[in-house]
């Protein structure tokens, strides 16, 4: 396949793992990269990454997954919502099993509810087009890669004056959330590598706070192996020369200035909600996106009542830890056993974008077990930052 | 959910409601081409053309030269790293053996990295 294939190049993999491996060394002390987007997380257990970094660069994998930061108490709105007699409610299928409190979507449709798993939000806009007498609720979840086709679908709708569709929405946005992030677990990061498939509709500047304020690179990545290899390989260039720039690796796709036909829908439909909750991450304030007034018509959550609650994590789940690159998927106690694709526990191991689902699937856990970064690194306990070089003769 | 998939504009449907059929590793499917064309004579214009699809939409042009710039880039860095590893290997063996260790070639100069397009 045109534009994959090229990027899959074994040859010039090896190549580049060579250059890391040599950078690592040379810089010779434990790195923490954190890959934000799901994507990312996605690609490197799919083609074995993981395994194939030097001791001392250890991957981290962030918040960067909607679904895995969909909170309990937003899936049991939904839940609320499809459980209306006379809803059909449309959804990414990897929203399905997502455990609310008492349910998911996908235990919701087995009692009977009229819930059904699109490709896309217009799919969900021709349903309610085909099915009139009914009212049609689309679930609305990603960053800002996604919440541009959802605009572009809720303005479809207004200007066809459909009246039985509208959006669940939780969108969310980048920014805020690395913020977040940074905030709470910045000094154990040293580099990211950045959302590929977000940037290409925020483009590049939103991200010189990373580099200005907090002095950290991060390079913006394709998603085939070479793509995370190169940003990876630049993200270390840039700390062996100790420097932090917005760099963009994934150049045929991601403009500087990003897409401003997309975020011209996006900004035209939807607004900033004063705050959002997170799973794991707690509540950010300006991380979530809402409708404007002007398409209040299309809000399911003006529509339906909605319970609203804000409902705690089971605590057996360990999603937080993860989703902060605090600990590693298989240290959480639950990760394997209790918690598995089929059965999920915690959302990290539902989408095929989650950590966990990753490692599940994908990981060579005796490899990375036996990795000594993997074990000393990732305690959950806050720990200063990682300049004591160890063993260093 | 988040997955973005390269297919080329194979067909416009309708150039007006800028829609177009898009072929993604031989699935052709409708695509709205809203956020990669701003009217529908650039609809039109853009029949032939790559672009990443997510969700029924194209989000992005695929630059071509910017994919070939990137290989080109990375084929060079495995070039100059071959070479360095020679020279190396060279020194190593006019030093006479087991001389390793500490004293590898300093890492290539990562030369001109693209930088975001012009």
């Amino acid at each position: 396949m045109k534009f994959v294939d090229e990027f899959r190049d074994p040859k010039l993999g090896k190549q580049l793992l060579q250059g890391i491996a040599r950078l690592a060394a040379e810089i010779d002390r434990p790195l923490k990269l954190m890959e934000v987007c799901g994507g990312h997380t996605h690609a490197i257990f799919r083609f074995g990454l993981e395994a194939l970094m030097p001791d001392n660069v250890d991957l981290v994998h962030g918040p960067g997954c909607p679904v895995c930061v969909l909170p309990v108490g937003r899936v049991d709105d939904a839940v609320a919502i499809a459980e209306h007699p006379n809803v059909v409610f449309a959804t990414y299928g990897d929203a399905m099993r997502v455990p609310g409190s008492k349910k998911s979507l996908l235990g919701a449709k087995a009692e009977g509810c009229d819930i059904r798993t699109v490709y896309s939000p217009v799919d969900a806009l021709a349903i309610a087009q085909a099915e009139p007498d009914k009212e049609v609720v689309f679930f609305g979840l990603g960053f800002e890669t996604t919440t541009p086709s959802t605009a572009l679908t809720v303005k479809q709708a207004a200007a066809l004056g459909v009246t039985n569709f509208s959006v669940f929405s939780n969108h969310i946005t980048i920014v805020p959330t690395l913020k977040a992030l940074l905030d709470s677990a910045g000094e154990n990061i040293d580099g990211f590598v950045g959302p590929g498939h977000v940037s290409m509709v925020i483009g590049l500047q939103p991200y010189e706070f990373v580099t200005r304020d907090y002095r950290k690179p991060i390079v913006v990545s394709g998603f085939e192996p070479l793509d995370v290899l190169q940003a990876i390989h630049m993200v270390l260039t840039q700390i062996a020369a100790g420097e932090a720039k917005v760099e963009n690796q994934y150049t045929r796709v991601v403009r500087e200035g990003g897409n401003p036909m997309a975020l011209q829908a996006l900004l035209e439909v939807f607004e900033l909600r004063s705050y959002f909750e997170w799973r794991g991450l707690g509540t950010i304030n300006h991380s979530g996106l809402q409708l404007r007034e002007p398409y209040a018509a299309f809000d399911a959550e003006k529509r339906f009542a909605v319970p609203q609650l804000s409902v705690a994590d089971p605590k057996a789940c360990q999603c937080g830890e993860v989703l902060k690159g605090a600990l590693k998927p298989w240290e959480c106690k639950v990760f394997g056993t209790a918690c598995t694709p089929e059965t999920p526990i915690g959302s990290c191991m539902v989408s095929s974008e989650g950590a966990c689902a990753a490692y599940y699937n994908y990981g060579r856990l005796s490899v990375l077990k036996s990795k000594p970064e993997a074990k000393a690194a990732t305690r959950p306990a806050p720990r200063p930052s990682d300049e004591q070089p160890e063993a260093a003769e | 959910m988040c997955l973005g998939v390269p297919g080329r504009i194979v067909e416009i449907a309708d150039a007006e409601k800028k829609l177009g059929l898009v072929e993604i590793a031989g699935v052709r499917r409708l695509t709205n081409l809203a956020c990669v064309a701003a009217d529908a004579d650039a609809v039109r214009a853009s029949l032939g053309g790559w672009v990443l699809v997510h969700v029924g939409f194209a989000m992005s042009r695929i630059d071509e030269e910017e994919a070939q710039r990137t290989l080109g880039l990375l084929q060079e860095m495995g070039e100059v790293m071959e070479l360095q590893e020679q020279l190396a290997a060279g020194d190593e063996a006019r030093r006479g053996a087991g001389v390793a260790g500490g004293g590898l070639a300093a890492p290539p100069p990562m030369m001109g990295m693209p930088d975001g397009g012009e």
